[in-house]
């Protein structure tokens, strides 16, 4: 079988484990619980076999073209890191793993509602994106020691962060008392943004032909809907999503009676943010920050040059930093750091996908 | 009164510029001014900024917008009089923070551990409780070997019939923060290092030239110390494919008349030379520029030869009789896919390949295109080659020029700072506490024993960790007692 057959069992795992959760999360029956433990589990292998399969296929490709190269370097060489379409997959391993640890470490099941659909929307993202799912050359650039350690590091720290998302959105929603709190107002926004932007570039997607969607996000974001050139249906997209982000704020709340229902506390939730943004950070800041500044040095001349992806990276650490000593030192709690947490994620968000589809820069490797 | 005075306004300064409320706003202010220079490109042509800004403003407002964001620096926000103001508060901040901080936290770390009352102890975050019937010797003899052997260095203090063993590890992770601020601090110093005695150039070096400059700016030069020339740049290809595989060139270095360094550098391979580190960062064509054609020639069953030529020249493989000239050139020649017609589809030479019209004697005099890339296009009938290895001269090497004694620190920050983040995040302070006691006043009778401690982090290993240290110690004094 191919690893294009096994990434699929795993995609298709995840969402029929996501849904599961979801019904835990509504139930509360323990063989619905482990039966969706199980599936992540086992998609989790299947992605990890389909990721091997990916790196010894990329390993004979690196030897087709580098016949002399040693083992050792066409073996990090052909680490399927090299664009988004692989990024993007290596997220969602990341993402799973933190998960599963946390899980068995913590105990806590429901979890999974909220970081399963966050696995889910990333690969939905990898099908419409449109981006090429080929085994490609590695650039140049790219052709270094530090790729695979940089990205690793990186994408587990994005994971992390990923988990802190799941866990800070689900404490902002269990502490709201009423509908006309800002910070339930905000959590409404931003999933709902999440959300529309996503069903954006479903009907981009399905708007456009084949070829056209390998451009989907360069040249064609959003044309479908928000940016029609007939007005009508700008207008009309408009009015749905605000009506949309409406109607997650007027019934968003009803997830606080379903979590209240089960052994979630908001006390647990604050806590899973902040462990895996102490676990997320120093990972971030050693793979992203310092690993990438050296290799820039290597490859570029300049540990730092201020480019777009290296700026944002370092929005998001303050961002995150912030988060650190607002509640270690000043001792905040609650949804103000939650809402940090939030925005951190956002942050991640940008940096990874914003800057290299929407701004240029060195990095700009990543939308190929 | 004066010197009162003059305290309290050095207090409220040292105060505010160590307080985390001005860290966390200067967190914020330069998260918030960091995104401008991420959307509006820096060190940009006027041009791309101008069409940026009229998106928002409309074409006639847009250059008017445009000098205002210029004069404020935006143009080149990282390096303006604003930007490094906030970066220097950024670090005035923090390293007055941990100048008020570290002393309170040293003395914390310095602090000797104390026992604690036996109720105290059973409050802590981590406690057990147990009976034994045994001595209390025996019982103290084994918590301390317990806890030895989980290496903890045990103190024991003796009151009338109580014992209570206490031990503490990893006590210095609470200064791993001050780590961590110290190495930002050095990435700090290093940054300024590089800004003063460093530079960052750049050089295009066509292929067979020299230079004994790097350029800074339009016109700005520096001096190198030493001549480096290019020797040929390359940019191989991957097979079959117009993606690039590497940039190369190979450059030299001449010290008073003599070759003293020969390297062929590629992206993430540089080449140093007495600080001065030329990076390969681009590359074009020479414009104008008439160069030579490297053929190999090789009759069937013959030696290969390297020629040089020249456009236009005439060349013969040798004792074959067949000669050919050079009556055209393109350095990315492609056929149209609609009209199958052969193009030029690059300017750079991405698929170089030369047109030779050859005469073998007895035959019609017939043209051919020879790729570089495609050495079989080069054979011809009757098995002799043509080989097209280079158009040499025409290239030139973009060059990364740069000089940064600070790069040193910023290695040095990069492992400090490593280390300084697992001992903060990973790492944990832990406390144990072992009260041990005879249930009854007197010498007799079970030995009670009170197990506590507490964790800066990790309590659920912690938790695993005082199970162990608890069982081991139990299995020992069971073990005693059957003896």
């Amino acid at each position: 079988m191919t690893s294009q057959t096994f990434f699929n069992i795993s995609a298709g795992a995840y969402i029929i484990a996501m849904v599961i959760y979801i019904i835990y999360l509504v139930t509360r029956n323990r063989t619905v619980g482990i039966s969706a433990t199980t599936l992540t589990i086992f998609g989790f292998i299947a992605q990890t076999i389909a990721f091997l399969i990916r790196w010894s296929h990329s390993y004979d490709f690196w030897l087709r073209s580098n016949p002399t190269s040693d083992l050792i370097v066409s073996i990090l060489r052909a680490a399927p890191l090299r664009n988004l379409y692989e990024s993007l997959i290596f997220f969602v391993w990341s993402l799973i793993l933190i998960h599963l640890i946390v899980e068995f470490k913590y105990k806590i099941r429901s979890l999974g509602a909220f970081v399963t659909p966050i696995a889910a929307l990333a690969l939905l993202f990898i099908d419409i994106s449109g981006t090429s799912k080929e085994i490609q050359p590695l650039m140049p650039a790219l052709q270094s020691n530090w790729l695979l350690f940089h990205v690793l590091l990186a994408f587990l720290g994005y994971a992390a962060f990923g988990v802190s998302f799941g866990s800070a959105a689900a404490y902002i929603v269990m502490i709201t008392e009423s509908k006309k709190e800002k910070t339930y107002i905000f959590w409404s926004i931003v999933i709902g943004i999440f959300i529309v932007v996503l069903i954006g570039m479903g009907i981009d997607f399905s708007s456009l032909s084949a070829a056209e969607r390998k451009e989907l996000i360069q040249s064609h974001f959003l044309t479908a809907t928000f940016r029609s050139e007939s007005g009508g249906v700008a207008v009309l997209s408009w009015v749905l999503s605000i009506a949309f982000i409406f109607g997650i704020w007027k019934f968003g709340l009803g997830l606080k009676k379903v979590l209240a229902s089960l052994s979630l506390t908001p006390n647990m939730l604050d806590e899973i943010t902040y462990k895996s943004i102490n676990v997320g950070f120093p990972l971030f800041t050693v793979g992203g920050l310092l690993m990438g500044a050296i290799w820039a040095n290597s490859a570029w001349g300049k540990y730092w040059s201020w480019d777009p992806k290296e700026t944002w990276s370092l929005i998001t650490w303050f961002v995150y930093a912030l988060y650190l000593h607002a509640r270690y030192v000043k001792g905040w709690r609650g949804k103000r750091v939650a809402i940090l947490a939030v925005v951190g994620f956002i942050a991640v968000i940008f940096t990874y996908l914003g800057v290299n589809l929407v701004l240029s820069g060195l990095h700009s490797y990543g939308s190929e | 009164m004066e010197e009162k005075e003059k305290n309290d306004v050095f207090n409220i300064v040292w105060n505010f510029l160590a307080s985390v409320k001005l860290a966390v706003a200067a967190f914020i202010i330069l998260a918030l001014s960091s995104i401008v220079g991420t959307i509006v490109e820096q060190q940009a042509e006027p041009a791309k900024n101008i069409s940026l800004l009229a998106k928002f403003f409309g074409d006639s407002a847009a250059p008017t917008v445009y000098n205002i964001f210029a004069k404020l620096g935006f143009m080149d926000m990282y390096h303006s009089w604003w930007f490094i103001s906030f970066l220097s508060i950024f670090s005035i901040n923090l390293i007055v923070c941990s100048l008020d901080r570290f002393p309170k936290t040293w003395k914390l770390v310095k602090l000797p551990l104390k026992p604690l009352a036996a109720n105290v102890i059973r409050t802590l975050p981590v406690k057990k409780e147990m009976k034994l019937k045994t001595t209390l010797a025996a019982a103290k003899d084994e918590f301390l070997n317990s806890l030895r052997l989980s290496k903890y260095r045990v103190l024991e203090s003796n009151e009338d019939n109580t014992v209570q063993l206490y031990c503490q590890k990893w006590n210095y992770a609470r200064l791993g923060v001050y780590v961590v601020h110290l190495s930002i601090i050095l990435i700090f110093v290093g940054a300024i290092i590089g800004a003063v005695f460093g530079f960052n150039g750049y050089l295009n070096l066509p292929e067979g030239e020299e230079s004994d400059v790097a350029y800074i700016t339009q016109g700005r030069t520096i001096p190198l110390g030493f001549t480096v020339k290019c020797n040929w740049y390359e940019t191989k290809y991957y097979e079959g494919i117009d993606m690039p595989q590497e940039f190369q060139s190979e450059l030299v270095v001449i010290e008073n008349g003599k070759e003293v360094l020969k390297k062929n550098i590629e992206v993430n391979n540089p080449l140093i030379y007495k600080g001065i580190t030329f990076y390969q960062s681009s590359y074009g064509m020479v414009p104008n520029a008439q160069g030579y054609f490297i053929l190999s020639l090789k009759p069937n069953g013959g030696q290969q030869k390297a020629y040089t030529l020249r456009f236009g020249d005439t060349f013969e493989i040798p004792g074959t009789g067949v000669t050919g000239t050079i009556v055209d050139f393109s350095p990315a020649l492609g056929r149209d896919p609609r009209t199958g017609q052969l193009s030029t589809y690059a300017e750079n030479m991405v698929n170089p390949a030369i047109a030779v019209k050859f005469n073998i004697p007895g035959q019609e005099d017939f043209t051919g295109w020879i790729f570089k890339r495609y050495p079989q296009t080069g054979i011809l009938p009757g098995g002799h080659e043509v080989k097209f290895d280079d158009y040499w001269g025409v290239e030139y090497t973009g060059l990364q020029v740069s000089k940064d004694p600070g790069v040193w620190f910023i290695y040095i920050a990069c492992i400090i700072m490593t280390l300084g983040l697992y001992v903060t995040f990973f790492v944990s302070h832990k406390k144990i506490w072992v009260h041990l006691a005879y249930e009854s006043s007197g010498d007799k009778g079970p030995v009670s024993i009170s197990v506590g401690g507490n964790t800066s982090r990790n309590r659920l290993a912690f938790e695993n960790e005082i199970d162990n240290i608890c069982s081991r110690a139990l299995q020992a004094i069971e073990g005693r007692s059957k003896k």
